[in-house]
């Protein structure tokens, strides 16, 4: 098992690739065939084009304040390739890309972050929760439902995401101590990107790494290169499989670095150096995946696909010359794709029905006290006069 | 005199006091090297070290609990809560212990800390980024709670914040950090705890109020000259201990009386107000008390705050019921 093979209590790092994308750890390897490796490279994609469009959107002042998920797609797509429909999704809010993967969609993320609670109520995705924002509340939350899971012997499996600062509030350590005594099944992912808005990681812990912290609550932990699809999707696999078999919580830290702003409100210049940024730039996760990939002939696109796309002639197609660039020949034409894509669901948030009066009120309580009726009736009337006014 | 605005006043008053006094010690989280998301302890840090002025880890239930014991100790730290709705992971600490330790221990103890955040809406943020809890901190028997509405205030009562032994809850009008520049004396001032102030007179009606909304009621009193109504605006300045005397003294000389807060109306500083106003002017009162306040909900998200937030208007339009009542 991995976690035994990587003691974070030693510090060690779970890799399967190097930066160059050479797998440097093949006995850890996944089996995953060119078909799986392809959809998770679109999907981190697309997540990253989402995601550079949302920032934009909000330059362009048609969007509030978001938090970019840039940098962190790898950990998501491995997750949200192996995360069931029953399992359950408890974010915190920087998590888009799994979201996606869950079943929320583009237009009810784009409409949260356009000031409107209907952004929460995800129609088609199963076992979801809303945005968490207050830090590491969340994941108590997803202790909770794993007791609910096990109370009914279901077969699900709870995926509580927190960030590296959010490990210093207490509910994170409550809330995996409360896991281990009652041996649910949770899989604790931490993103740890390096920084708590301006906090660098290095002044939010002593800890030598943040898995360690597993071994204080009596779970297996590890630390996973979070920019290394191959082993965040191992460590996935191993963890699920665990809580699943009934064994338990277990935490899982993804090492990764939060390319983007805390939030388009923040500037990153003022608490660190464009060297540092320069340095991760090279650790892209999907810049590894795609080096890994034409390293393996493995194409961005099916191959009939490919063909359509580049003009290549079957002929040399099947003599083995393809080159890097043809391997991935359509992707300027994916990305373009997504694009269209992505702005069909901003507009279907932008273009969402109207925000009402009754929409402050109508979900406060299940059952509408006569005290807030009477205070919506209230502004009713100063509506009226205010209208007869004009 | 310089010109400033509200953080800027405020940076002033830390500055003022981190330099008279080794025992005051400021942090939260991004409170140092960056100086607050707000940027209101900029460049405390590199004028006065890490160790006086620095970022904590992100536990808000540490960073007052920490604080308290600094306090207990001697020193004087003023501790940052990024936001409104985060206060509350750090809420029992504020009422098991800071509010009743010189109870508890019969004097022995102090809590000389000051809790600062920023509060309130109309600035179009996500949940917990827009809220007003004011009742609930001055409903705990212990807590001194200051709302300031003008960068001079915010300095004076800063400054008075920091040297009263009692701990204090200094809520900060977030959208008016930056909006409103006035002369402010670069000297140290102190403005007391405990004493509202009269911010216009008039004669008809009485606005009771603070904080950010104290602009927007002149905004109304302007509006409602063209009414014929003369209104008289009470800037609380501090929440608890309420200043009961201008209070009613207002209230029994217009013989009216509007509350206008952001914060959910039901058992809030409106309903206090409402208390004094029969307790204090019963019979001077032409109409009841009455209240413009936010709903008993939660505060919408950026689309649904043009329902939620006091207007000029709406306070225009209570005014006008108490008026023709
Ligand atoms: C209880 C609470 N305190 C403070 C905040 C303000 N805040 C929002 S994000 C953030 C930093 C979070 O850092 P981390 O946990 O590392 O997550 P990241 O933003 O890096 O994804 C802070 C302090 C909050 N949302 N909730
Ligand atoms: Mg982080």
């Amino acid at each position: 098992m991995i976690f035994n093979d990587f003691n974070p209590a030693e510090d060690k790092l779970f890799r399967i690739m190097d930066d160059e994308g050479r797998v440097i750890n093949p006995e850890y390897m996944p089996e995953v065939n060119p078909e799986t490796i392809r959809k998770a490279y679109q999907s981190m994609l697309f997540a990253r084009t989402a995601d550079l469009m949302a920032v934009s959107y909000q330059r362009q002042g048609r969007m509030f304040t978001y938090p970019p998920i840039l940098g962190q797609e790898a950990i998501q797509a491995a997750a949200g390739m192996l995360i069931r429909r029953d399992d359950w999704l408890v974010p915190a809010f920087r998590e888009m890309a799994i979201m996606l993967a869950k079943g929320v969609s583009l237009k009810e993320i784009f409409l949260y972050y356009l000031g409107n609670e209907e952004g929460s109520n995800f129609k088609d995705a199963h076992h979801v929760l809303p945005i968490c924002v207050p830090i590491g509340s969340q994941y108590l939350h997803a202790t909770g439902i794993a007791y609910e899971v096990k109370y009914n012997k279901k077969d699900e499996v709870v995926f509580p995401f927190i960030g590296d600062g959010g490990t210093s509030e207490g509910d994170f350590s409550e809330a995996l101590n409360f896991a281990a005594v009652w041996q649910v099944p949770v899989v604790f992912t931490i993103q740890n990107n390096q920084y708590a808005i301006s906090v660098p990681v290095q002044r939010q812990t002593r800890s030598i790494n943040l898995a360690v912290k597993s071994v204080a609550f009596g779970m297996p932990g590890i630390k996973v290169d979070g920019n290394d699809f191959f082993a965040m999707y191992k460590a996935y696999q191993e963890a699920i499989q665990w809580a699943r078999d009934g064994k338990g919580p277990v935490l899982i830290e993804a090492y990764t670095y939060r390319k983007g702003a805390h939030t388009t409100s923040d500037d990153p210049s003022k608490y660190r150096t464009k060297e540092e940024e320069k340095l991760w730039e090279a650790k892209d996760p999907l810049l590894r995946l795609k080096k890994h990939m034409e390293l393996n002939n493995i194409s961005l696109m099916e191959k009939e696909e490919n063909v359509a796309q580049t003009d290549l002639s079957p002929a040399e197609l099947h003599s083995g010359i393809i080159t890097k660039d043809d391997l991935f020949a359509g992707e300027d034409t994916l990305i373009e794709s997504y694009k269209e894509e992505v702005d069909r669901q901003f507009i279907a948030a932008e273009t969402f029905r109207a925000y009402e009066l009754d929409d402050v009120f109508k979900h406060m309580y299940v059952e509408m006290p006569d005290e807030l009726a009477r205070q919506k009736a209230d502004y009713e009337q100063f509506l009226r006069w205010k209208e007869a006014r004009r | 005199m310089s010109v400033m605005n509200m953080v800027q006043a405020l940076n002033n008053a830390f500055d003022i006091k981190l330099a008279e006094d080794r025992s005051v010690v400021m942090f939260g989280e991004d409170v140092g090297l960056e100086g607050g998301v707000f940027r209101v302890t900029e460049g405390l840090q590199k004028k006065y070290g890490v160790e006086r002025v620095f970022d904590s880890p992100l536990a808000e239930s540490a960073i007052v609990g920490t604080g308290l014991g600094m306090a207990m100790a001697g020193l004087r730290p003023i501790v940052e809560l990024q936001f409104d709705g985060f206060t509350y992971p750090a809420f029992n600490q504020i009422i098991s212990n800071v509010s009743r330790m010189n109870n508890r221990t019969r004097g022995m103890y102090k809590a000389p800390m000051v809790i600062r955040f920023p509060y309130g809406g109309a600035i179009n943020a996500i949940e917990h980024h827009s809220e007003s809890p004011e009742s609930l901190y001055a409903h705990i028997p212990g807590l001194k709670v200051v709302v300031p509405s003008t960068p001079h205030d915010a300095k004076g009562l800063m400054i008075s914040a920091i040297e009263t032994d009692d701990p204090v809850i200094f809520m900060e009008p977030k959208r008016i950090y930056r909006a409103i520049k006035q002369e402010v004396s670069d000297e140290k001032f102190s403005i007391p705890i405990g004493k509202a102030k009269i911010v216009q007179e008039g004669t008809d009606i009485t606005l009771i109020t603070f904080g950010a909304l104290v602009r927007e009621c002149q905004k109304a009193a302007e509006m409602a000259k063209a009414e014929g109504i003369s209104v008289e605006i009470v800037d609380l300045r501090t929440i608890y201990p309420i200043d009961r005397e201008t209070v009613g003294a207002s209230i029994r000389k217009t013989g009216r009386v509007l509350i206008v807060a952001e914060a959910p109306q039901s058992f809030s500083v409106g309903s206090e107000l409402v208390t004094i106003a029969n307790e204090e002017a019963f019979l001077s009162l032409e109409a009841p008390p009455r209240r413009v306040m936010g709903f008993d909900t939660i505060v919408p998200l950026a689309q649904g705050e043009k329902f939620y937030l006091v207007t000029p208007e709406r306070i225009l339009y209570e005014m006008i019921q108490l008026k023709n009542y």
